[in-house]
Parts: C-alpha cells; sequence; structure tokens
C-alpha cells in the first residue's frame, strides 16, 4: 500500500486552475522530488499533500485512509510540512522552535515534560543543531536556521515530511547537509517529499521524480526517465547538458530556447 | 540583551504575589487617613461605619476594577500582539479601544444603559468586535507595521468621528462634559456595579484568549506551519478575535480609554519568558494589573482639587515610549 496516494487533483486559486489532473504517489522508503519551473504548480500541490488546503477534485489517500477524514492532530503527527523560507517571527532559542514540533502531542495546558525533551534532543542530534540550542534562531545564518526548522519537524517523529524548497538560497555545504538528512530520514517505513529547482541535486539524492508544467504532470518516473535533455527543453526552455558518471547525474543548464519562457 | 528565561510557575506565583502586595498598598492608602483594622473589624461584626463604607464601598471596588481592566489590556496587548506577529500591535492604537468607547457612548447617548446590565458591555463588545473585524480586513496576511499602524489611524479616525456626532448632538452640555471626562478613561467612584457589568465578558474574553496560547506559539512559525500542525487557523482566529473584543469591550465600558498598557506591558514582560507568546500572556495579565494599579495610586496622590484622569496618566507616560519603539525599529520598519 502507498503511503500517500493522490488521484486526480483538480485545485484552483480565485477561479484561476492551478492543478489539473495529477496524479501522485510515495511508497515508504521513498525519497520524492517534485521539480517543475516557476508557477508550475509544485507548491500548490505539496500544500494539498499536506491537508492545510483540499482540492476541488480527486482523492488523496493516507496510509489508506482519506487524508480529509484523518483528525487535524493525527494528521499533524503523521506528516510534517516544512514551509518555503521557513522563519521564526520572534526571536526564540533555537531549542524553542524544535519544541514547537511536540505540539501535536501536547493538550492545550500542557507544558512539555521529559518525553518531549528526549525527542526534541533526538532532533537536534539528527540535524546537527545541538551546539547551538540556546543561540537565538533569529540570529542564525539561512542555513543554521533551514536545520533548525527541520530539528522542529523531526521532533514530532513524522513518517512523511514535505518540504518545500529546502536548499533554496543555501550554500552547497548546507543544501548537501539538507539533503543528505532527508535522504536518511526516508527509509524503511518513513519517506519524503521534496520541491527542487536544483535538478542536479533532484538526480543524485531522489529516488522518483515528478515534473510538473502549467499545473500539469508533465512526466514522472525515475531520475534517468524524466531528466532528459528533451523533457528539460520542452518544459523549462533551456538546452541543458545532462553528464552521467559513477558519481551520479549533474545537469546544466546552458541556453534559453527562443524568446519567451514555454 | 537576552534574559534566562525564568520558569513559568515561579514568574506567575512571583507576579501574583507582587500584584496582592500592591493592592493591599492601594487599598491602604487614599484621599483620607483611616484606620484599616477598624474597618476590617467594623466589617467584620457587620458595623457599618466611615471606615468600613471607605474600604469596601470606595477603595476596594475601584482597586479591583483597575486590576481587572489593567489585566483585560495587558492580556488583550499581548493576544492581539501574537495574533499579528507584530509588537506594535495594541487595543489603543488599532483602534479597538475607540470602537468599544463608540459602542458605550451610543448607549449613554440613547440612554439604554438602564434597560439590562449587559446593555453597556454588550455594546461595548460590538463596538470592539467591529474595530478588531475592520483591522484584520485591513491588515489581512500582510506583517508590515506600516500598514497596521495606518489601518489604526483609520479606524480610530471613524471611531472618533462618529464619537465626536453623538457629543455634537448630546442632549445638553452636562451630558457632553459626562462623556468627555468618561472617555478621558478612570476607575475613580465606581462602585460593585460595574465590576459585576464587566466581570463576566472579561472572564469569557480571558478564557477565550487564554485558551489560544498553544497556537500563538506554532503561529510564531507563520499561518500555513500553524495549520500543519493542526490548529484551525480560522476558528482560533475568531476566537481571539472575540476574546480580545468581549474583554476590551467590557474594561472600556466601565472605564472608558485607558491606552497604552497594552503595548507597554507586553513589551516588558517578552524578554522574561523567552518571546514565547502563551508564557506571555498570563503574565501580562498581572503585570497589567499591577501597572494600572499603580498608575491609579500615582493618579490619587497627584491629585489636588481637579483628579487627574487615569487614562491621562498612562498616555502621558505610554505614548513617548510608542515613539521610543518607531525610533528603535524605524530601520527595520517595512
Amino acid at each position: 500500500m502507498s503511503l500517500l496516494n493522490a488521484t486526480g487533483i483538480d485545485y484552483h486559486i480565485d477561479r484561476i486552475p492551478i492543478l489539473k489532473a495529477i496524479d501522485f504517489h510515495i511508497e515508504p522508503g521513498e525519497l520524492v522530488g517534485l521539480i517543475g519551473p516557476n508557477g508550475a504548480g509544485k507548491s500548490s500541490l505539496l500544500r494539498l499533500l499536506t491537508g492545510i488546503e483540499t482540492p476541488d477534485r480527486g482523492e488523496i489517500r493516507l496510509n489508506g485512509y482519506a487524508l480529509a477524514d484523518i483528525s487535524p492532530q493525527q494528521r499533524a503527527r503523521l506528516l510534517g510540512y516544512l514551509v518555503q523560507g521557513a522563519r521564526a517571527y520572534w526571536p526564540f532559542s533555537v531549542e524553542k522552535v524544535v519544541g514547537l514540533g511536540r505540539i501535536p502531542y501536547q493538550k492545550w495546558w500542557r507544558q512539555s515534560d521529559a518525553q518531549d525533551q528526549l525527542k526534541i534532543d533526538q532532533a537536534m542530534q539528527t540535524t546537527e543543531t545541538l551546539a547551538y540550542r540556546n543561540r537565538i534562531v533569529t540570529t542564525l545564518s539561512g542555513g543554521e536556521q533551514t536545520l533548525v526548522m527541520l530539528a522542529r519537524i523531526f521532533a514530532t517523529e513524522n513518517q512523511l515530511i514535505l518540504a518545500d524548497e529546502p536548499v533554496a538560497a543555501l550554500d552547497p555545504y548546507h543544501q548537501l547537509h539538507v539533503m543528505e538528512i532527508l535522504r536518511q530520514h526516508a527509509s524503511g517505513p518513513r519517506a519524503a517529499v521534496v520541491v527542487l529547482h536544483d535538478l542536479s541535486l533532484a538526480a543524485r539524492f531522489c529516488d522518483r521524480l515528478y515534473l510538473l508544467s502549467h499545473g500539469r504532470l508533465e512526466c514522472c518516473g525515475s531520475v534517468g526517465e524524466v531528466l532528459t535533455g528533451e523533457n528539460i527543453a520542452r518544459v523549462y526552455g533551456v538546452d541543458s547538458q545532462i553528464e552521467c558518471s559513477e558519481k551520479g547525474v549533474s545537469v546544466t543548464p546552458l541556453n534559453r530556447i527562443g524568446e519567451h519562457h514555454p | 540583551m537576552i534574559l534566562k528565561t525564568i520558569d513559568t510557575r515561579l514568574l506567575n506565583v512571583a507576579l501574583l504575589i507582587v500584584l496582592l502586595l500592591v493592592l493591599a498598598l492601594v487599598l491602604s492608602v487614599g484621599a483620607v487617613d483611616i484606620d484599616l483594622g477598624k474597618a476590617l473589624d467594623d466589617a467584620w461584626h457587620h458595623r457599618i461605619t466611615v471606615e468600613s463604607l471607605i474600604l469596601f464601598d470606595i477603595r476596594l471596588p475601584r482597586a479591583l476594577l483597575a486590576a481587572l481592566v489593567g489585566a483585560t489590556l495587558g492580556l488583550a496587548g499581548a493576544a492581539l500582539q501574537g495574533l499579528l506577529r507584530n509588537p506594535l500591535a495594541e487595543p489603543g492604537i488599532v483602534g479597538v479601544s475607540n470602537g468599544a468607547a463608540l459602542g458605550a457612548v451610543l448607549v449613554f447617548y440613547y440612554g439604554l444603559a438602564g434597560f439590562a446590565w449587559f446593555v453597556l458591555p454588550l455594546a461595548g463588545l460590538m463596538g470592539a468586535l467591529l474595530a478588531v473585524l475592520c483591522i484584520f480586513l485591513l491588515v489581512g496576511q500582510s506583517r508590515s507595521t506600516i500598514t497596521l499602524i495606518l489601518a489604526g489611524v483609520a479606524i480610530n479616525a471613524i471611531g472618533g468621528a462618529l464619537i465626536a456626532l453623538a457629543l455634537n448632538f448630546a442632549a445638553s452640555p452636562y451630558a457632553m462634559q459626562e462623556i468627555l471626562f468618561w472617555l478621558l478613561g478612570s476607575v475613580a467612584n465606581r462602585s460593585f456595579r460595574e465590576v459585576q457589568i464587566a466581570l463576566p465578558f472579561m472572564l469569557l474574553g480571558w478564557g477565550m484568549i487564554l485558551y489560544c496560547g498553544r497556537f500563538l506559539n506554532a503561529l510564531t512559525l507563520g499561518e500555513e506551519t500553524a495549520r500543519s500542525l493542526g490548529f484551525d487557523v480560522l476558528r482560533l482566529r475568531l476566537m481571539l478575535i472575540m476574546g480580545v473584543a468581549s474583554s476590551v469591550g467590557a474594561a472600556v465600558s466601565v472605564a472608558g480609554n485607558i491606552g497604552f498598557i497594552g503595548l507597554v506591558v507586553p513589551h516588558l514582560v517578552r524578554p522574561f519568558v523567552g518571546y514565547e507568546p502563551r508564557r506571555l500572556l498570563f503574565a501580562s495579565a498581572l503585570v497589567g494589573a499591577v501597572m494600572l494599579l499603580l498608575a491609579d495610586l500615582t493618579v490619587q496622590s497627584l491629585s489636588g482639587s481637579t483628579e487627574m484622569k487615569l487614562g491621562v496618566i498612562t498616555s502621558l507616560v505610554g505614548a513617548p515610549f510608542f515613539l521610543l519603539l518607531i525610533l528603535k525599529s524605524r530601520n527595520t520598519l517595512q
């Protein structure tokens, strides 16, 4: 049984169609990449899969149950959502931010207990953020902040993590670090969906890719099936050089085809 | 800049003790010196004497009302700041107090207050609710401080204009003067009746706000993240708005406009609770009560022949503080 399975998803915002007839599934142990040009509907699809928005048509099932029928609290325990450009609006300490990930397990009047603290420490261990547990999150670098936001998700111990462009605006070191953490997470019963713009990172870390364009699913499958020169030219409007070596696949955009974005 | 976060329970117990001490202090001083021991003794034996009357019919309701109104304003300020994720949000600045005042003025104007005990606070609630809903429609998802302040200016202007209209057509100069004085904000010459009128609406509002503490914490990471953490953002946002409207509406309808408590108090408390909106709530209520009691004490001790109004002194202290906050954050305002 698929961990998450979406079929025939239609979605619109303000009468503008965003997604059309999308089928998506992810199996336990998989790291799946969502790629496509700006405005293709990647973020919208991720929000639908997280259950914080509901599609106009189609069905999303989580472990076989309709996502809409799962209680918000249960859903929050199973699915972790990392919003694009995640940040904290108050100057919280790092540990406090990570502690927010325990909310789905807490009653409204309760303070965090020893069990929560254990999970918080483990999450910071996994993401290597223990060193700055007492620092103020808003004073950290972009890369460090992303790791803290990931730690917040790990503290919930979600089965499925959905991350929206977690490596955008990060340096190569932190890009690799974040992708490695997500890769590690996606094993056994757990999995992760990640929206990416860097096609080489997608090729290197993901098991399968979904290529979206103008709200439609252009193609999906293994890295080799999706990242072909022809697909990239058609969807992104660029010529590219695709190199395969034993170290992985790398995609280098070379030049634009024509004057306009396809 | 970073203060070590203090254990929540310890902080709240300490603040509660301070509140009780200040309450005792406020009850022991006044325009007339009385023998407190005699007053208590007389009241205990059901003897109605000057001393017991002064303590229980004049000082106690005044002090209680100051504490309740202060707690409401501190709590509502903390709640609005958490909801809008903006440290400059405050019931007075964003126009909620003026909305409540308009509701109450209309009740005075048409002489409706006598119909039932709940007419006055309910009118305050409705006015406040209208103002908060306007703020929300105007500010929406934007966290821009400029938008918030401009929305506040607009709502305050509308509320002020309508209040002026009511004053303009007031039945008599005396009625007009009465409303004007009331608008300045005061807890002087209040009885237990005002406490009775306001308390149910305040308790309801406090409960709604405190229930949303965890939600406010989650909002620190934005609305989408809060939703992914299992919160029904629409419902809880409405509950917070209702809570602020109910408690501030009741506070304004019995004490008039008392500004800036909701701005200053959460700002002072925030570093001690690690900037956590949930822990800020209760502590801000306690500190708000202490601050307004002390402000009222100052008013009483400064007063000569005309008593200074409580709302005047909180504005005299609070407005420069507001200015300072703006100067401090001027470079980061968007």
